[in-house]
């Protein structure tokens, strides 16, 4: 066993983890966060999606002991204050069903939307074609990842023109 | 427990420490990890069962993209995700560009390494059709020393490589030289899959070509009789392209498996083949598309 420290949703935790533990687990079974999901198990389906440094990543195929002092988001630290315009328009638009693949769509859509404000479809559909829905299907997921980045544009024209 | 395997883990802060943790003897072996995608799927599988992880993560020597000594210098630890954003890969290798931004998914790309990808050595390597045609050098750091080794002579078969046991791959190192190409890979299904089958071709502005294949053969292949007979032609016509048709799909050996038949991978080759040719001959004359796409998919049409 080794402790580890990551930065967890902002709070740094420490865990004791052992050499073969995967992320998925240390997040799940030790440190009691839950919106990340065990699908596949083998980086196909993204349930198991967190950020890394920001970075959407398969925490199912990270060791936990490879991430000591990293920075690690998952849905908790997303909705930390509030759902967020993009949460709050999924929910509106009834984009899930199970929700299953929620918690990973939405950080890989999150992380998408800050590296890239104003995405083209192709752009949100490559972002998200690793996170596999079985319910709804993609239509909804995609229309509305867009039409929130849309949304944002208007809002802040200018920071949004400055950045770019 | 998803891993039931028990080993050790060790991260070296330096290439020194890092060659003897491979070198000291541990039941069950010791081997090299990267980033993880290929190693944890396989550990969780019971695929493997090493005593020692020895992270490379930490091994500066393996990162960055640069120019170095009038070559592209790609660091083995380079994720996909860094590749695909880098100015100097688009600029003197954008064909690696397109086929890493076929490899999986994006959280997969975020993650998985050039040097990973080419060391699991399977034979559906996305990354190896591209290096082949691009005659790239494997840099790899041994107890004994640094060696050099053409990517032709990397490939020994599925999951094996000319990487001696213990030794490190810092990087790769591909020529300088005005050129095109475009990249295919067929899959079941739009979004992530693994390649049924993929082609990589490169074209210079002497009209020299050099093709390679990926999931049609126990490893990435080169296809030099399709090479021989477009040699000197920049744009082949449809009567040449027929003929590359046809040695395109005698010069592979697929397989039949869960991802597609035999006959199928044979004769779709030949389609990627000229569908490659026709992309990249339009590249080196300055038009057809970005790179970036796949022209296996319809709207890339």
């Amino acid at each position: 066993m080794k402790e580890i420290a990551i930065r967890l949703n902002g709070e740094v935790r420490r865990v004791a983890v052992a050499p073969n533990e995967t992320l998925l687990d240390v997040l799940r079974a030790k440190l009691g966060v839950k919106t990340p999901k065990e699908g596949c198990g083998r980086g196909d389906c993204g349930a198991c999606t967190v950020l890394l440094d920001g970075k959407a990543v398969r925490s199912c195929l990270i060791l936990a002991i490879e991430v000591d002092g990293q920075s690690v988001v998952t849905l908790e630290g997303v909705g930390k204050a509030g759902p967020t315009a993009l949460q709050k328009a999924f929910v509106k638009n009834n984009v899930f069903q199970c929700g299953f693949c929620a918690p990973g769509v939405i950080l890989s859509a999150s992380a998408l939307l800050v590296e890239k404000p104003q995405p083209s479809e192709h752009d949100v559909r490559e972002a998200l074609a690793g996170n596999l829905c079985r319910c709804t299907g993609y239509a909804p997921i995609v229309a509305t990842v867009l039409a929130v980045a849309k949304k944002s544009a208007k809002k802040k024209p200018a920071s949004r023109r400055a950045r770019s | 427990m998803s891993i039931a395997h028990e080993f050790d883990y060790a991260k070296p802060a330096s290439l020194k420490e890092a060659l003897a943790l491979l070198a000291r003897p541990v039941p069950g072996g010791a081997v090299s990890l990267a980033g993880g995608t290929d190693l944890v799927a396989w550990l969780r599988d019971g695929a493997v069962s090493p005593g020692r992880l020895v992270d490379l993560k930490g091994l500066a020597e393996l990162r960055g993209i640069r120019l170095k000594g009038g070559k592209l210098w790609i660091g083995a630890a380079a994720t996909f995700a860094e590749i695909i954003a880098s100015p100097l890969v688009k600029r003197h290798a954008p064909l690696l560009v397109e086929s890493s931004g076929l490899v999986a998914s994006v959280g997969v790309r975020n993650r998985a390494t050039i040097g990973g990808n080419v060391c699991s050595a399977v034979p559906c390597c996305d990354s190896g059709p591209t290096l082949l045609v691009h005659e790239a050098v494997v840099h790899v750091a041994t107890p004994r020393g640094q060696k050099r080794i053409p990517m032709k002579q990397w490939f020994l078969g599925p999951r094996r490589t000319a990487l001696a046991k213990g030794g490190i791959v810092l990087g790769f190192s591909l020529p300088l030289a005005k050129h095109a190409g475009a990249f295919a890979k067929l899959k079941r299904y739009r979004g992530e899959d693994l390649a049924q089958a993929s082609v990589g071709v490169r074209v210079d502005a002497k009209g020299v070509w050099r093709v390679a294949y990926g999931s049609v053969a126990p490893t990435p292949i080169r296809g030099p009789k399709v090479e021989r007979l477009l040699k000197g032609v920049k744009k082949p016509d449809a009567a040449l392209l027929k003929k590359a048709v046809a040695l395109a799909e005698a010069e592979v050996a697929p397989i039949t498996d869960i991802r597609s038949s035999d006959i199928y991978r044979r004769l779709m080759v030949g389609v990627m083949l000229k569908r490659a040719v026709r992309l990249a001959a339009a590249r080196l004359a300055g038009r057809g598309p970005a790179y970036g796409i796949n022209v296996m998919e319809e709207d890339a049409q």
